[in-house]
């Protein structure tokens, strides 16, 4: 089976905001970058699949080649090939226009399951995945808990607000990836070792035009200066009197 | 003006509070609003509609199982018919699943978790958080048909004295996905996103087996979620769902509670924007602090109970 998860080079989530000089913008010089956190599940997912049902993994990403640090990583986990779509705006697409590039990528792979992050915890999206999956007509599944595939379909758990839905779905599908699916695996030496001659494809990235249009972007409001209540459970009256007289949400 | 569409999630016939705000959203920009309601219980929800904000509320029905791919493209089918100009929905897991199938339809890009929505010359002017709230974006849509999902706590409902014409239409059947089954949550709990308050417990409860404290806390107020710090889930003292945080849940709620929390930047990525937080924490040099209305120093072990108990007394008497 071909398997395919997509990975997105996001800010270390220490990373502070900075406003860019032209004002819609992020300054970036202070970023340092990683896969997005859930990408790293959508990565363990595709190498668990490719165990259990054979099959090879690609990895693909649309941003710049400093990205084959990462997709080297993913290799020595356990995938077979890397691809970048080389943008350097890649941080400036819209949902629908990275989700278009990749679904032309995932089609011409051949890829019958595909695994993304449940969102990318740069522009907080949660779209690409789904998006990806009606471009193409397949099935998707989002927030994905637990998953159990076999030859054509599978079973999915996903936590809802009203409780756990167990999804029935068919192949080829798009799986988005949350947190308590798996836990990613360290590569091992001898993995490191072979990364090191695997293939990573590097390809331009087609240009879609956005249809977000960034008119400014600005540092949220800072909070009000707060205070000190008090120390102990003595101080536990003025909290609540705070509480109901100044900010009256009690 | 001109119509936008509102995927109204229900449960039980009882329309859910981040959908009754994703109406009063489509309602402030001005233009008619046309509700959509699907699964069980959608014709009930859809007479309440009206005094929401709705003028037309669209049920689909007939449809045994939920699939959101059949359910996307009824919701495409009404946005052409009432020619809308836009397609809003909660941003809940439901909401967050339906949009972008939708929008991708629609062939228009996504507008996630917005805080802002108003409508300008013609078009749509959108406020939305990035960086889980490390910035704010303000952005125009060049999209045919604006599609957004609105953040819980953002909007105010719209409480009016209207009522909606209703339409019932046959659901699609069904697609490539089907929910087959869906375990209730024990005690019908509320979710850390949608809960007007919030009381989350940190590494500073020492144990799993401390966590009545937040949990009597939380039920004291009658309205409020639990939720933790990433430690704490890590650690697996509390459930995946409950983490607030960059890589967990972003919360706005009215009131947030963070008890025995350090305060760390993922952390205060997914709760800054609440409108009070609280803090109680015994070192007075947490960082949470910085960032909290109003701070309480002391060990959560003694202070714990006796907010419980001052809630409760105030909750008893009204
Ligand atoms: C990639 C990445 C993503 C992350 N995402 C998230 C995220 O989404 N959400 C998140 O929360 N974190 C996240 N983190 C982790 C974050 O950096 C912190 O490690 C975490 O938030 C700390 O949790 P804590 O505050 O419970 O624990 P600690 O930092 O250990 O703080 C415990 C606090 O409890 C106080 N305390 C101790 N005893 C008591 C007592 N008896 N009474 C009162 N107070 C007491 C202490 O003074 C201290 O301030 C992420 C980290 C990384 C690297
Ligand atoms: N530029 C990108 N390159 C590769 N994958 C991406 C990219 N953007 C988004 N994705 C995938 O889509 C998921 C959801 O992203 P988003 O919809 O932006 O929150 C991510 O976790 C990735 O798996």
């Amino acid at each position: 089976m071909k398997i395919a998860a997509c990975i997105k080079r996001v800010p270390t989530t220490e990373a502070q905001a900075k406003i860019g000089a032209d004002g819609k913008s992020l300054d970036s010089s202070g970023f340092q970058y990683m896969a997005s956190f859930y990408d790293e599940i959508a990565v363990e997912e595709a190498i668990k699949t490719k165990e259990k049902l054979g099959g090879d993994v690609t990895v693909v990403t649309l941003g710049l080649q400093d990205a084959s640090k990462e997709l080297r990583e993913f290799i020595a986990r356990g995938a077979d090939a890397g691809a970048i779509l080389v943008d350097a705006s890649w941080h400036a697409r819209d949902a629908r226009s990275t989700a278009k590039v990749l679904a032309k990528k995932i089609a011409a792979l051949g890829a019958e399951v595909v695994f993304v992050g449940r969102v990318a915890t740069d522009r907080d999206n949660a779209a690409v995945g789904p998006m990806i999956a009606t471009i193409l007509g397949w099935a998707c599944v989002t927030e994905v808990a637990a998953l159990e595939l076999v030859a054509g379909k599978g079973v999915a758990k996903r936590e809802t607000e009203h409780g756990v839905e167990t999804v029935e779905f068919s192949l080829p599908a798009v799986i988005t990836c949350n947190k308590g699916l798996n836990e990613p695996r360290r590569p091992n030496l001898r993995g490191i070792m072979a990364a090191k001659t695997k293939p990573i494809a590097e390809e331009p990235a087609e240009l879609v035009e956005n249809q977000a249009v960034v008119e400014k972007v600005e540092l949220p409001p800072a909070r009000k200066a707060g205070r000190i209540v008090g120390e102990g459970a003595a101080a536990v009256p003025a909290l609540i009197k705070a509480l109901r007289e100044e900010a009256q949400v009690l | 003006m001109g119509n936008v569409v509102v995927f109204v999630e229900q449960e039980g016939g009882k329309p859910v509070r981040a959908s009754l705000e994703c109406l009063g959203a489509a309602r402030s920009t001005g233009h008619s609003v046309i509700a959509v309601v699907a699964r069980e219980g959608a014709e009930a929800a859809a007479a309440t509609l009206g005094r929401f904000g709705a003028v037309k509320v669209v049920c689909l029905v007939g449809a045994p199982r939920y699939s959101p791919d059949a359910t996307a493209r009824d919701l495409v089918r009404v946005v052409r018919e009432q020619q809308a100009a836009a397609f809003l929905a909660a941003a809940t897991s439901t909401g967050k699943d339906l949009a972008p199938r939708v929008a991708a339809e629609l062939d228009s890009t996504l507008f996630s978790d917005c805080t802002g929505i108003t409508a300008q010359g013609g078009g749509f002017r959108i406020v939305r958080p990035w960086l889980a709230g490390k910035a704010v974006a303000t952005l125009s849509s060049r999209a045919p048909i604006l599609c957004a999902t609105t953040r819980p706590n953002a909007f105010a409902i719209a409480e009016i004295s209207g009522t909606a014409e209703v339409l019932k239409t046959q659901a699609s059947a069904e697609g490539r996905v089907v929910v087959t089954s869906v375990a209730p949550k024990p005690g019908g709990k509320l979710d850390v996103k949608e809960a007007p308050v919030v009381v989350s417990g940190g590494r500073g409860l020492k144990g799993p087996e401390h966590f009545h404290l937040i949990e009597e806390l939380a039920a004291a107020f009658g309205n409020a979620a639990t939720g933790a710090s990433r430690a704490v889930v890590d650690a697996g003292w509390r459930p995946h769902a409950e983490q607030v945080g960059q890589t967990g849940k972003t919360v706005a709620p009215k009131l947030y509670i963070a008890v025995g929390i350090s305060g760390a930047i993922q952390h205060l990525a997914g709760m800054r924007t609440s409108k009070v937080i609280v803090a109680i924490n015994k070192d007075a040099e947490a960082p949470i602090f910085k960032i909290a209305d109003y701070g309480l120093v002391g060990d959560a072990f003694e202070v714990l109970p006796a907010l419980t108990a001052a809630v409760k007394e105030i909750k008893a008497h009204r």
